[in-house]
Formats: C-alpha cells, sequence, structure tokens
C-alpha cells in the first residue's frame, strides 16, 4: 500500500477519512469517545443547536481540541440563509470550513441545488472552505466546482435512511469526473457501504446516524473507522479487473490456431 | 388551494366499516411495506392492529431514531392572557366559566421569560384565549420583542389569523404555528363550538396554511382525542400533515396528540382514549409520516410520558403552568389541569436516565427586524 496516502483538503492534512457528526447522541458526553475510537478528525455541528448563552451545556464542549470543526448549516431552506449562518459560525470563532445544507424540502431532506451553489460561490469568494451536500448531479457538482468548493458532498441515500450507496452509478461518475474529492455524505447505514464507498474512489465518508444511534456507538464508531480505512486500501491497491465474461477450456475462438485453421 | 375538499372527501367516506373490515393479515401486510399509503395507514388506526402494536412500535423506534437521533425538543408554554371569546364546550378558558381574567403586562410578560429561561429552556409557546380586541396582533408582537433575547424559538398558540398578521409576527421573531382543529367532524364541530368567532370551521382548517404561507418554520397541528372517535380523527389529522408536507416542502410539519384532560367546563369525553390507544394512534403515525415532529404534553401523566418517549416522540413540554402567569407567581385556574407536574430539571434528568438527549435550542434566527 501506498505510505503517507494523507488527504489535503482545506490547507489541512488529514489522516482519516471518516468524518464523523455530533447529532443524534442521545447523550453528546459520548462525542469525545467515539472520535477516539473512530479516528476521524472533522466533525460536522449544527449551528442552530449550538447555544451561545449556555456554555456549561454547549455541543461544543464535547469536540476534541485536535477535531477539524465542520460547522453546518442544517435548517437553512435557502442560499441567503445558509450565507447567514456561515458567517455566523465564523464569528463565533468556528474556523473557515463550513458545510453547506440546504433543505426546503422536509419530506426527504433533499438537497435544493440551485441555491447550494448559489450559496457556495458567495461563501468561497469570502474565504470559506466550502463543502456542500448535493444530490450526486453531474452538472451540480459542475456548477459547485466552478463556484469554488473545496469538495462535494453527494448522497448516498436520503438522510437519515441508512439505505447504504443508493446512488452509486451517480458517485461513481462524479468520482471518475470530478477533480474536486468526493465525500459521501447521508444514507450510509453500515460499515460496509462506507468500505464500497472507498473502494469506488471516494475521498472520504461522513457518518452520523449509523454511529450515533448505533447501541454501541464507539463500537460502530471504531468499525466504521476501520472501513473507511479499508476501503482506502482496497482503492490504493488497485483491484483486478472484473472479469465478466467466462473463459471456457475450449475456447470459442481456439480453432484460429489451429493448423490448418483459418489462414 | 385548501385541504377543506379533500377533509369532506375523506369524512363521506365509510371509514368506519373500512376500519371494521381490516384483518389482522392486511396488517401484517402493511408492516412489510416500505411505504405506508393513505389506506395502509387507515390499516394501521384499526382495531385489528391494535393486536400488532409490539410490531408497530419496534418500526416507530426504528423510524425515529433514524431520522430524529436520541433527541428530544424541550419547550415550554406562556399563557399570556385567558381572555376568551368562545365557548368551546371543553374549555376552561370559555367565556362562559366564571374565572378570573387577567392579561400579562408586557412587564410581567418579561418577568414570566425571565423565570423560564432561568430553568434553561430557549423554546417558548406563546399561548392566549381567542380574543384579537384584548390581546391581538400589537400586543403580541411586543410580546416577542421583550422574550426575543430570551429565546431563540418563539411559537405561538392564538387566534387564527390572516397571512399578513402572520407575517407580521414572523417579522417580530415568530417561527412556529400551532393551531388545533380540535375535531375535524364539521357536525360535531358546529356543536362544540356554539359561538364566537371559533364557530368558523373552514377558517380555522384553513389557518395551517396560512402560517405556512406567510413564511413559518414549523407548524403543528392537531386534533383533541376523546372529542369523537379517534382512528377517524387521527386519520384525517394525518392526513392533513401530509397535505401541508406536500404542499410546503419547506415547512417543518409537526402534530400533536393531546387527550381530554378535566377541565374548568362541564363536557366530558365522548370517547376514552386509553393508553394502548395512543400509543397505537402516535405508532401508526409515525409509520405513515416518518420525518413528522410529535409533540407529547404534559396532559400527559408522567410514567406514561417515560414509556411512550421512544415509540416516536419528539418533542415535549416540561415545567408547566397552563395558568396566566403561572411561572413567575403563584398559579390561577389553568386551562386544563396537568399531569406531568415535573420541573425542566426532572425532566431531564428522565431523559438523560433513558438515553436520551434534551434539545434546548434547535434554531439559530437570522435577523428579524427590532
Ligand atoms: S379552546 Fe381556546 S378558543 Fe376555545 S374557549 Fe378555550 S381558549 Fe377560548
Amino acid at each position: 500500500m501506498k505510505q503517507n496516502d494523507t488527504f489535503h483538503i482545506g490547507g489541512k492534512a488529514l489522516t482519516s477519512r471518516l468524518f464523523t457528526g455530533t447529532g443524534k447522541y442521545g447523550d453528546d458526553t459520548l462525542i469525545p469517545a467515539v472520535c477516539a475510537a473512530s479516528g476521524a478528525q472533522v466533525i460536522t455541528v449544527a449551528l442552530r443547536r449550538v447555544d451561545l448563552d449556555k456554555k456549561a451545556d454547549n455541543v461544543m464542549r464535547h469536540i476534541p481540541e485536535h477535531m477539524v470543526l465542520l460547522p453546518n448549516t442544517s435548517g437553512a431552506r435557502t442560499a441567503d440563509e445558509a450565507v447567514r449562518i456561515a458567517r455566523l459560525a465564523r464569528a463565533m470563532g468556528c474556523g473557515d470550513w463550513i458545510k453547506i445544507e440546504i433543505i426546503a424540502d422536509n419530506r426527504y431532506l433533499l438537497p435544493d441545488g440551485y441555491e447550494t451553489a448559489k450559496a457556495t460561490e458567495i461563501l468561497a469568494t469570502e474565504g470559506f472552505v466550502v463543502l456542500p451536500y448535493m444530490n450526486p448531479d453531474l452538472y451540480v457538482a459542475r456548477s459547485l466546482a466552478s463556484a469554488g468548493a473545496a469538495a462535494v458532498m453527494p448522497l448516498g441515500a436520503p438522510i437519515g435512511t441508512n439505505r447504504g450507496l443508493r446512488t452509486e452509478e451517480m458517485i461513481r461518475i462524479l468520482i471518475e469526473e470530478m477533480d474536486l474529492p468526493v465525500i459521501v455524505d447521508a444514507g450510509i447505514g453500515a460499515p460496509s457501504q462506507a468500505c464500497q464507498a472507498m473502494e469506488m474512489g471516494a475521498a472520504a465518508c461522513l457518518v452520523n446516524t449509523a454511529i450515533a444511534t448505533a447501541s454501541d456507538p464507539l463500537g460502530m464508531g471504531r468499525a466504521f473507522g476501520q472501513a473507511v480505512a479499508a476501503g482506502r486500501a482496497a482503492f490504493l491497491a488497485g483491484p483486478g479487473a472484473v472479469a465478466t465474461l467466462a473463459r471456457p477450456s475450449s475456447p470459442l475462438t481456439g480453432f484460429l490456431d489451429e493448423p490448418g485453421g483459418a489462414a | 388551494m385548501s385541504f377543506l375538499p379533500e377533509a369532506l372527501r375523506l369524512l363521506r367516506e365509510p371509514l368506519e366499516e373500512r376500519l371494521r373490515a381490516t384483518t389482522e393479515a392486511d396488517v401484517s401486510r402493511v408492516l412489510g411495506r416500505e411505504r405506508i399509503s393513505e389506506n395502509d395507514f387507515l390499516a394501521l388506526l384499526s382495531p385489528a392492529a391494535g393486536a400488532c402494536l409490539e410490531a408497530l412500535a419496534s418500526r416507530a423506534k426504528d423510524l425515529t431514531e433514524r431520522h430524529f437521533g436520541r433527541t428530544i425538543s424541550l419547550f415550554t408554554p406562556l399563557y399570556v392572557s385567558n381572555h376568551c371569546a368562545n365557548r368551546c364546550r371543553y374549555c376552561g378558558f370559555a367565556a362562559t366559566n366564571t374565572i378570573p381574567r387577567s392579561k400579562l403586562t408586557i412587564a410581567e410578560v418579561r418577568a414570566e421569560g425571565e423565570a423560564i429561561a432561568a430553568t434553561g429552556l430557549r423554546q417558548i409557546l406563546l399561548l392566549t384565549g381567542e380574543a384579537p380586541h384584548t390581546a391581538g396582533v400589537p400586543y403580541l408582537e411586543d410580546c416577542v420583542r421583550v422574550l426575543r433575547p430570551l429565546f431563540p424559538s418563539i411559537a405561538i398558540e392564538v387566534f387564527p389569523m390572516e397571512t399578513k398578521d402572520y407575517a407580521r409576527l414572523i417579522q417580530a421573531g415568530v417561527d412556529s404555528l400551532t393551531v388545533f382543529q380540535e375535531t375535524y367532524d364539521p357536525t360535531l364541530y358546529a356543536d362544540l363550538h356554539p359561538a364566537g368567532p371559533k364557530r368558523n370551521y373552514a377558517f380555522r382548517l384553513d389557518t395551517p396554511q396560512r402560517g405556512a404561507e406567510a413564511g413559518m418554520r414549523v407548524v403543528n397541528i392537531g386534533a383533541l382525542l376523546g372529542l369523537t372517535d379517534w382512528r377517524r380523527e387521527l386519520f384525517v389529522t394525518g392526513l392533513h400533515a401530509a397535505w401541508l408536507q406536500k404542499n410546503y416542502p419547506g415547512v417543518d410539519v409537526a402534530m400533536s396528540l393531546p387527550r381530554m384532560r378535566p377541565h374548568a367546563g362541564d363536557f366530558e369525553p365522548a370517547c376514552v382514549v386509553s393508553d394502548r390507544d395512543l400509543v397505537q394512534a402516535m405508532t401508526a403515525l409515525r409509520l405513515f409520516l416518518p420525518r413528522l415532529s410529535i409533540t407529547i404534553s404534559t396532559r400527559e401523566t408522567s410514567g406514561f410520558r417515560d414509556n411512550i418517549l421512544p415509540l416516536g416522540v419528539t418533542r415535549m413540554s416540561a415545567g408547566v403552568s397552563t395558568a396566566v402567569g403561572g411561572h413567575a407567581k403563584p398559579a390561577e385556574t389553568g386551562q386544563f389541569e396537568i399531569s406531568d407536574g415535573r420541573s425542566v430539571a426532572e425532566v431531564c434528568r428522565m431523559l438523560r436516565a433513558k438515553g436520551y438527549q434534551p434539545v434546548f435550542k434547535d434554531w439559530e434566527p437570522l435577523e428579524v427586524s427590532a
């Protein structure tokens, strides 16, 4: 395996390609242990849940120092709202990374590509490291890239469904076509699915629900950390070509090589 | 556009017959489906589905955890006025009841707000009776302005308004609207609301959508369970929620499942909704609408609230007084009697013991006009 497989993004060098989240935990005090067990170095936090006036009872308190904070714009329904939340996050001292989530569909929580591109453009100009959550659509990905996104974060399946890589073919196209890192976000429900995304060549995976709501979040965090690393290793190792045709022991064209066969 | 024709269509259907005709085998087939249709939802509300409660509960728990995590959003109501022009036969605030009437001054509203904020809560539900001349839009705007620095999220449960009035309150800092239809049965509705502006069934029915059009972030609806057959009521309420989700995809649609409680009036519940029934109602609703926010209030006993928690609940009220000014000074007569009188700290302790995280703040308000 290639040594020193560091993931460079937004001016940071990461050794883990698992991103995790803070939402949905029954108890935020689990967060440091999950970060340690999973090895994740990037953690997303919904600004809407952070109470600035109540420092004592605040999710931020549980995020280990060494983690890269990825505030998200959860709750934003328009580009304008996302931009305002991002600026608020920066003013609060959450750093320059921002995960754009613009969702105006509360039934399926699907992201709005047009508004996401608008917000990305504004925030990238302001110097944010913009990671937009998106539908795996090549045209949207291209517009996000030209708007200045640092990566694209396509969904594997709708948020919270744990249905895995339902959008596999579209994500595969993004990985092939885009020069930006492709970070699979949402829908991953099991370590095997994260591993599969990494084998396909995804740059990283973001997993929250599957870890936070597992019976043993630490054990599940560890499993995801290992799965993501295994998938990455397999991708780097370059899997052997998958044979699509059987190789008959007496080849159909074997006669061509026989003496007295075709001239 | 209105939900009214849809509601009337549903109410013309022989729902009771369909509910009775549903068999356990029908329910098992529904439980095997990924997507629950309107007909499937009705099957889950049938008496036959009552025998499959454990299966419903386990799917409801799973869906709730995946979509909302192990978190419960906490809020408390703040009653600012109990003047009311209506005569709802099931309510302690009805104009015909001789109870002391009061309306908080803005200074008193601030004192109440401070008392509530001291408990740690950051989401509040502002309530009045229906008396727009006594406690109207300008008064509510003033209340919201003094409460905004203390609470990132302010909901209202007041009289139904026009869209432009909701827009004014949103400007002042309101983000959520609660309005209960009480009953979807128009005949019973007319009987229970003998006088006052609330008699207008259609205007009330369209209230959630006027709120959604004005830009409310959350719209919370509900029927008062016990006024008539709960299965029918819940079916129509569920379809109202689905209709709102479909037509206003940007709105977080929520539902409360209040059961009748003792109050100062003389009305007795027409149908008793048992604990089992309420569990069936909530789990069926969760399967039909996996992303619906569901509120359980302190009308329910503490023991029942603790047990029902994992089965679909996403919001709870805590530290409640239903009397005007009941947080900062000793309580007068409330709108109804509460059952779970635990403090916010006690509810939080219970949630944590059960592996749930109490969420105090779930929205960051963007700039609003001063
Ligand atoms: S339910 Fe509301 S409108 Fe009816 S009497 Fe009570 S406070 Fe007034």
